[in-house]
């Protein structure tokens, strides 16, 4: 069963946020919300700087905090991909996920219910990438099965340096950033 | 860039779920949302874009109908089916609340921004009597156009048939007017739109204040991101640590206005180094004699001082240059109107590339070609205008190949050497896109007619006397786009949605005015698909077949020296002019030579002003997708200088220029990223339009403070990044 991931290119992005405009158009995100977003890094003073831009999202966690504090059962584990999904109609909006959370990826839709990112399942059923992933200019994102070791996402992990965002969180997020 | 943090759109959503209740009724949905519920109807209707002026393959998608989303096409050698954050959110356009939606006429004094809503044939009945009075007062070239992009295509068409010269767009002498000259100058050719650099295959890629990647130019961002995936390295010229800084391998933080001399030197090394391109040089260059003699003082000692760059660090970067020659290309830049000697900067610029030998090689300059698509036949010829062009008289800028906005407003304001009584403007927002908006405003106030067709209520709409709200791009036909690329093709634009009001696409306007003109015959066709299907049919091309697929692919054609495609220099030596004879001639240097330029006195900021990925100029703060994305533009301010004036990010400050004029407040982005002597915002923000409800009052306006400007003396270009501002602090 596959493992969905992603793999973003730190060295390619250059936070123009057109991940975050298809996210909001394909997935219809209501105004004053996204689903993904840039962060931009800055290190040391001027003019020695580094900075890292990364397209954040949910991180469909292996150990998913969001999924464990769920009371309804709302927040669950998909079988398709083994994603981190939300239920819309078995949500109360109770929050308990948003807390959890610690890459602060959720949000209540002004419908009620937790939403996040989906990784596009709609579309990956359908054989195409998630909307960020296809639309991107950089081609700097990739998607793919972490648990098939010849995917494009496992063979990019293997050869570069890559990162994932609060591992000491424990949760085992599944984005990881190559830099 | 604005990070946008899951915590502030947060704080938005805890206002907004009051009282919300959860979803009810209804069978259990998925877990995941799925967009298309069954049952609706998805189509796909293949157009390009038009949110800047790139004109990508799109593919737009409706729902039921109803506009959902715009993707890129596959099958367009611009976007390689992906389009840019503005492409995508262009779906913002077409929903966007503060859009025009019925003609206008002009209630009370010019720039109240009251209005009667008037029909369409109120509107252009009024428009064409003021042309008649225009025309018998003062003659047909009295009315000018200023146009920006291809929809300008009809309404310059009915200008030039009702007799008038005068056409401008502020894209040349306000943006990269002085490359054109500079390059055509030296290799007797343009660099064009879409630019004929071969970044994807560049080995060493050098931006001088270029900012790939927040330009967001979408095949030009792509390429730069194939380049640095492939190892390029990567050179950075800015005062800012712009995101293509980022991905650099030398970043040179160069003390603003002072390029010329980091270019001279570079080239001071390549030369005395004998680094540059000889065979290159022998077989293609002219004068390189007098060149070599003229450039021999310029060396990186003699640059460190004003350019803050050290000299090694100035041999370094030309000694990586030249090992990646000639697959190694300076970035000739779009918008170079900084300084007022652009156009020589422009030729230094093009020079340090004939030193690198990459004008039509691999990794350089490749040569484009676009595809043969006939004009329209069937036109009757349009009258001779009696008087010349009114823009530079005397040609006291004697390589202006385009004509000149600031002609036509001197014109405009003086009378001479002709009066300009009408403008027509379409789609160029001319308050915020030439400097000094008070000559602007007083060469209003001289007109007997201004009319704006636009899709946004704009500044320079609020002036008009008269507005035509125009569909946008997602609801229309456009002239066909063949521009010439390293891949020929055709696009065609095409209506996805109607209209959602009163709004009427360009050709209509174009040729209804021209009815009214008593002009009739210089539109043979009634609709503009028979004016496309005719230019198509004399090509050989299927119309339906555009339609359906909205890309006709040309064959590969040679692009490099490498193909077998020798250059061709349309210069008067047939060469690449190091020495230019033409400039001699015309008492300017004919080697570019460095001009000390005034620097900012104790407390003053030079201010620079650039782009955001999500917006293009002035034309998209209210298109709710992309404002969502930057609602207001941000004062970039050295984080040590921030904290002398007791600013933090965040705070609201305002700028104060040399000439009074005081900005709206904005807000301070202290950072690491940018030199203490400069100060930095994002072009297009700050509007003062009382209908751009969303924008109004957000953020700053670079233009309002962009009353200085320095004239090119080689082609009438508007050196604009001559302003010095103090900060004026307020309470938040």
């Amino acid at each position: 069963m596959a493992r969905f991931g992603m793999v973003i290119d730190t060295t390619r992005c250059v936070g123009c946020m057109d991940c975050v405009v298809a996210c909001k158009t394909e997935n219809d995100v209501p105004e004053g919300f996204c689903r993904d977003w840039i962060t931009t890094e800055v290190k040391g003073e001027f003019p020695e700087v580094q900075m890292e831009i990364r397209s954040e999202r949910c991180n469909h966690c292996d150990n998913p905090p969001c999924v464990y504090c769920c009371p309804t059962g709302a927040s669950h584990v998909e079988e398709f991909g083994q994603t981190v999904q939300v239920t819309p109609e078995v949500c109360i909006g109770c929050k308990a996920c948003l807390a959890a959370c610690p890459y602060d990826a959720r949000f209540i839709n002004p419908k009620g219910y937790a939403d996040k990112c989906t990784f596009c399942l709609h579309r990956v059923k359908e054989g195409l990438e998630p909307a960020c992933v296809s639309v991107c200019p950089t081609q700097c994102m990739h998607f793919g099965d972490l648990d098939d070791p010849n995917s494009e996402v496992s063979r990019l992990i293997k050869s570069r340096d890559n990162h994932t965002l609060l591992p000491e969180a424990g949760t085992n997020p599944r984005i990881f950033f190559l830099t | 860039m604005t990070a946008v943090s899951r915590r502030r759109f947060l704080k938005i959503s805890t206002g907004a779920t009051v009282g919300a209740v959860a979803v009810a009724g209804g069978s259990l949905r998925p877990a995941f949302s799925r967009p298309v519920e069954d049952g609706e109807v998805i189509r796909k209707i293949p157009t390009y874009c038009d949110v800047c002026f790139w004109k990508c393959g799109a593919i737009a998608y409706t729902r039921n109908g109803k506009l959902w989303k715009v993707e890129g096409n596959p099958a367009d050698p611009l976007s390689r089916g992906r389009l840019c954050p503005r492409g995508t959110g262009g779906v913002g356009a077409h929903y966007d609340p503060d859009r025009l939606r019925t003609p206008l006429i002009r209630k009370n004094n010019r720039g109240e921004e009251e209005w009667v809503a008037v029909t369409w044939d109120e509107a252009l009945t009024y428009i064409a009597e003021k042309m008649q009075a225009i025309k018998q007062q003062y003659g047909p070239e009295s009315m000018a156009l200023f146009s920006h992009g291809v929809g300008g295509t009809f309404l310059k068409h009915t200008v030039k048939a009702y007799g008038s010269p005068n056409i401008a767009a502020p894209s040349y002498a306000q943006c990269r007017g002085p490359r054109e000259v500079g390059f055509n100058l030296t290799f007797g050719d343009a660099v064009y739109s879409p630019e004929r650099t071969d970044i994807r295959n560049s080995k060493c890629l050098t931006l001088i204040g270029s900012h790939l990647g927040e330009n967001m130019h979408n095949t030009q961002v792509q390429e730069f991101a194939d380049a640095v995936g492939n190892g390029a390295s990567v050179i950075v010229v800015d005062p800012r640590f712009s995101v293509a800084a980022s991905k650099a391998k030398y970043y040179l933080p160069i003390k603003p206005g002072t390029d010329m001399a980091l270019i001279l030197a570079w080239m001071n090394v390549l030369v005395s180094e004998e680094l540059y391109d000889k065979d290159y040089v022998e077989k293609y260059g002219f004068g390189f004699d007098a060149f070599k003699a003229s450039i021999a003082g310029y060396t990186p000692e003699w640059a460190y001082p004003i350019t803050t760059i050290a000299p090694q660090v100035i041999r370094d970067t030309a000694r990586e240059m030249a090992r990646y020659a000639p697959a190694s290309l300076v970035h000739p830049g779009r918008h170079v109107t900084w300084y007022g000697d652009d156009a020589q900067r422009s030729r230094a610029i093009a020079l340090l590339n004939a030193l690198l030998g990459n004008w039509g090689r691999k990794g350089g300059f490749y040569t484009p070609t676009g595809m043969p698509v006939p004009g329209y036949d069937g036109y009757p010829a349009y009258p001779k205008p009696e008087r010349e062009h009114v823009d530079n008289p005397g040609h006291a800028y004697p390589f202006a190949d385009e004509e000149l906005t600031t002609g036509i407003r001197n014109a405009t304001i003086t009378g001479e050497p002709y009066p300009i009584k009408g403008w027509m403007v379409y789609a160029t927002n001319l308050l915020n896109a030439l400097p000094n908006q008070e000559e602007t405003i007083k060469a209003i106030q001289s007109l007997d007619l201004l009319v704006v067709v636009d899709v946004i209520p704009s500044e320079i709409a609020g002036w008009a006397d008269v507005v035509l709200p125009e569909s946008v791009y997602l609801e229309r036909y456009d002239d066909l786009n063949a521009a010439p690329f390293r891949e020929p093709f055709i696009a065609l634009r095409q209506p996805v949605v109607e209209s959602p009001d009163d709004q009427k696409p360009n050709w209509w306007i174009a040729r209804e005015l021209a009815k009214k003109l008593g002009l009739e015959r210089y539109y043979p066709w009634t609709n503009i698909e028979e004016y496309l299907e005719a230019r198509l049919a004399a090509g050989g091309y299927s119309f339906d077949g555009l339609k359906r697929d909205g890309i006709i692919n040309g064959p590969k054609i040679p692009l490099y020296i490498e193909d077998g495609l020798e250059p061709v220099f349309y210069t008067p030596s047939g060469k690449i002019e190091f020495y230019s004879t033409q400039l001699a001639e015309h008492g300017l240097d004919p080697v570019p030579t460095f001009t000390e330029h005034p620097q900012p006195g104790p407390g003053q900021f030079r201010l620079l002003f650039g782009r955001a990925p999500m917006h293009s100029f002035g034309r998209t703060q209210t298109n709710p997708l992309l404002a969502e994305m930057m609602e207001e533009n941000e004062l970039w301010i050295n984080k040590n200088v921030a904290g002398r004036y007791g600013l933090k990010s965040g705070d609201y400050t305002r700028l104060k220029n040399e000439d009074g004029v005081v900005s709206n407040r904005i807000r301070v982005k202290a950072t690491e990223r940018i030199r203490g002597d400069c100060v930095y915002m994002v072009h297009g923000f700050g509007h003062t339009a009382k209908g751009m409800r969303r924008a109004f009052g957000k953020g700053a306006s670079d233009a309002e403070l962009a009353t200085k400007y320095v004239m090119d003396p080689v082609m009438g270009g508007t050196g604009m990044n001559v302003n010095f501002v103090t900060i004026e602090l307020e309470g938040a």
